[in-house]
């Protein structure tokens, strides 16, 4: 069946779309089945691939530049896991002195770094007390070639 | 065992998912309109401020207290709920969803000396998942779950788990639980019953079962045996459609005139007929009420509501318009300034066990053909673009000047990340 365009299919992180019966394309009375039907195995589906915990995953979009040297650009899609727990070196987005930040997060046993990728930003370490949270794990980017 | 899981101050732990700096803030959620206060974080609490109280009346508190104050975002509020549920079928037997924030778990199946540990594990991947708060109660009967999930929330110490189930446990909270907090205890029940010397949940176990079945009927039966620990209520995993659907709003401003009115009714009628037929029901019975703004002692005060069955049970929009028209032209007085209306569609029964009637004068399958184009119309280019001409053409208005973003159903509202 093909799907239905309406955006919300797109965007909702969903997984009811994945199917384990093979879809058949030629009608039951026609005379010769193909002989395809034994081995469909329905179309590849986007959302199985980048999201793997439909609940915690969300979306979020980038301004700026620090990542550039990483290929991510101001515009790009993060798809993002809050379940996926932070470890080090994972691409993050971290919650500091009331805004959104996309680094990359170095755990270090006596602090944390928030890493640019980007030589016109510096390293930002984390101080003790500091209003600081990973807010979740960046798994995919969606980008627009 | 049951189980109960209820999300903290849901809405505004919803807000702070999308907005770290909210934490440790008072917080609270208006109604529709910012009418009044839907959700109180915590901290909003402890100020004092309650449940339904007027936003007006609140103004120099929250400048005062630097209180957040956001207008209902309902499309996010369901999202967020819907992950938290999906998150729960995936954990349990069975659940039943109980309103937006909290469900019922199905954990006779579950041996018992895991609970405990279901039951943190639970809170603990819906927080860090969602990033919602939970509170999981676990006992013998829903009545039970629902006291033990309150108890979270007063010991954060448990960790958002409670599984209350050892008889002398159970005692020592139902000696403390005030009887008019119980799962399904109204105000006259609560009166009642304190009239009868019976204070708290523990009081009311100890009458005589004869007592509450003369008094109380069967609904306070299960009552007290389901404080008694014996299951009386099941989990009612595919909820009964609903047996009402009501739009009912408080309006941005005051509204003396009669064609504004008529233009309100004919939109609420809209929404509530479109939800009729979404659940393919019809309805014998419609309501339409208005009334004045109740806040403004010292303007005139009028409240009217007029209720009638239909010849024939209808799900058009069409029909519908012209019955509620009448029913407001019956009830509208003039002088009076309106604040707040509402359009409620009753007797709903199964559109596919509807009766013909032979001289019907509507040509049902005409409107049937209309109604659906509609419905498929606003489904697809946003709701209302098609209406009735009663409705008028602006569309409808909310007060909502505290909205937050609609972060996980609107590619151009999703969150910015600085980088």
């Amino acid at each position: 069946m093909p799907s239905d365009p309406k955006i919300q299919k797109i965007f909702r992180p969903d997984d009811r779309t994945s199917s384990d019966i093979p879809l058949t394309e030629s009608p039951v009375h026609a005379g010769f089945p193909s002989p395809a039907d034994d081995f469909l195995e329905g179309s590849l589906d986007l959302n199985s691939l980048v999201i793997k915990h439909p609940e915690a995953t969300f979306f979020a979009r980038v301004e700026g530049d620090s990542m550039q040297d990483e290929g991510i650009v101001e515009g790009n899609i993060l798809v993002v896991d809050k379940a996926v727990e932070p470890y080090d070196g994972c691409l993050a987005v971290a919650y500091i002195d009331g805004e959104f930040t996309l680094k990359r997060v170095r755990m270090e046993p006596d602090r944390i770094l928030l890493v640019p990728a980007n030589p016109k930003y510096p390293v930002i370490e984390i101080a003790a007390g500091q209003d600081f949270s990973v807010w979740g794990v960046v798994r995919w980017i969606v980008k627009q070639v | 065992m049951y189980g109960l899981c209820d999300c903290n101050n849901f809405y505004a732990s919803c807000e702070r998912v999308f907005n770290p700096s909210l934490e440790g803030r008072p917080v609270i959620v208006l109604s529709n309109n910012d009418g009044c206060v839907i959700a109180r974080s915590n901290e909003a609490k402890r100020l004092g401020i309650k449940m339904g109280q007027p936003y007006y009346q609140l103004r120099k508190l929250i400048r005062r207290e630097a209180v957040a104050v956001f207008s209902a975002n309902f499309t996010l509020y369901g999202d967020m709920s819907r992950r938290v549920m999906s998150l729960l079928r995936k954990s349990v037997p069975a659940i039943e969803v109980y309103s937006i924030d909290e469900a019922f778990l199905d954990l006779t199946s579950v041996d018992e000396g895991r609970l405990d540990e279901l039951g943190h594990e639970l809170a603990r991947t819906i927080r860090r998942h969602t990033g919602i708060p939970v509170s999981v109660g676990i006992a013998p009967t829903k009545t039970l779950a629902k006291i033990a999930s309150k108890l979270c929330k007063q010991y954060p110490k448990l960790n958002g788990c409670c599984y209350m189930h050892r008889p002398e446990d159970i005692e020592k909270v139902l000696r403390r639980f005030p009887i008019g907090d119980v799962w399904g205890v109204g105000r006259r029940w609560a009166q009642l019953l304190e009239k009868n010397g019976v204070r708290t949940a523990w009081d009311f176990t100890q009458l005589p079962q004869a007592w509450v079945r003369q008094r109380m009927h069967v609904v306070g039966l299960r009552m007290w045996s389901e404080l008694r620990g014996e299951p009386c209520i099941g989990l009612e995993q595919h909820p009964a459609d609903k047996k009402q659907i009501a739009t009912t709003r408080t309006f941005d401003r005051d509204i003396d005139d009669f064609e504004e009115l008529h233009r309100r009714i004919a939109q609420y009628v809209a929404v509530a007929a479109e939800k009729l037929r979404g659940q393919h029901s019809i309805c014998g019975e419609i309501h339409v009420f208005i009334l004045t703004n109740r806040h403004k002692e010292n303007m005139p005060q009028y409240y009217e509501n007029q209720l009638l069955k239909l010849p024939v049970p209808t799900d058009s929009t069409l029909e519908l318009t012209e019955h509620a028209v009448r029913l407001l032209r019956q009830i509208f007085r003039p002088g009076y300034a309106y604040k707040r209306a509402g359009v409620i569609l009753s007797d709903l029964r199964s559109k596919s066990g509807m009766q013909t009637v032979l001289f019907d004068a509507t040509d049902c399958a005409k409107h049937d053909s209309l109604m659906k184009t509609v419905d498929a119309l606003n489904n697809r280019f946003g709701h209302h673009r098609i209406g009735t001409a009663a409705e008028g053409f602006e569309p409808f208005k909310m007060n909502r000047n505290h909205l937050s973003q609609r972060y996980t159903t609107d590619w151009l509202q999703i969150i910015k990340v600085k980088s």
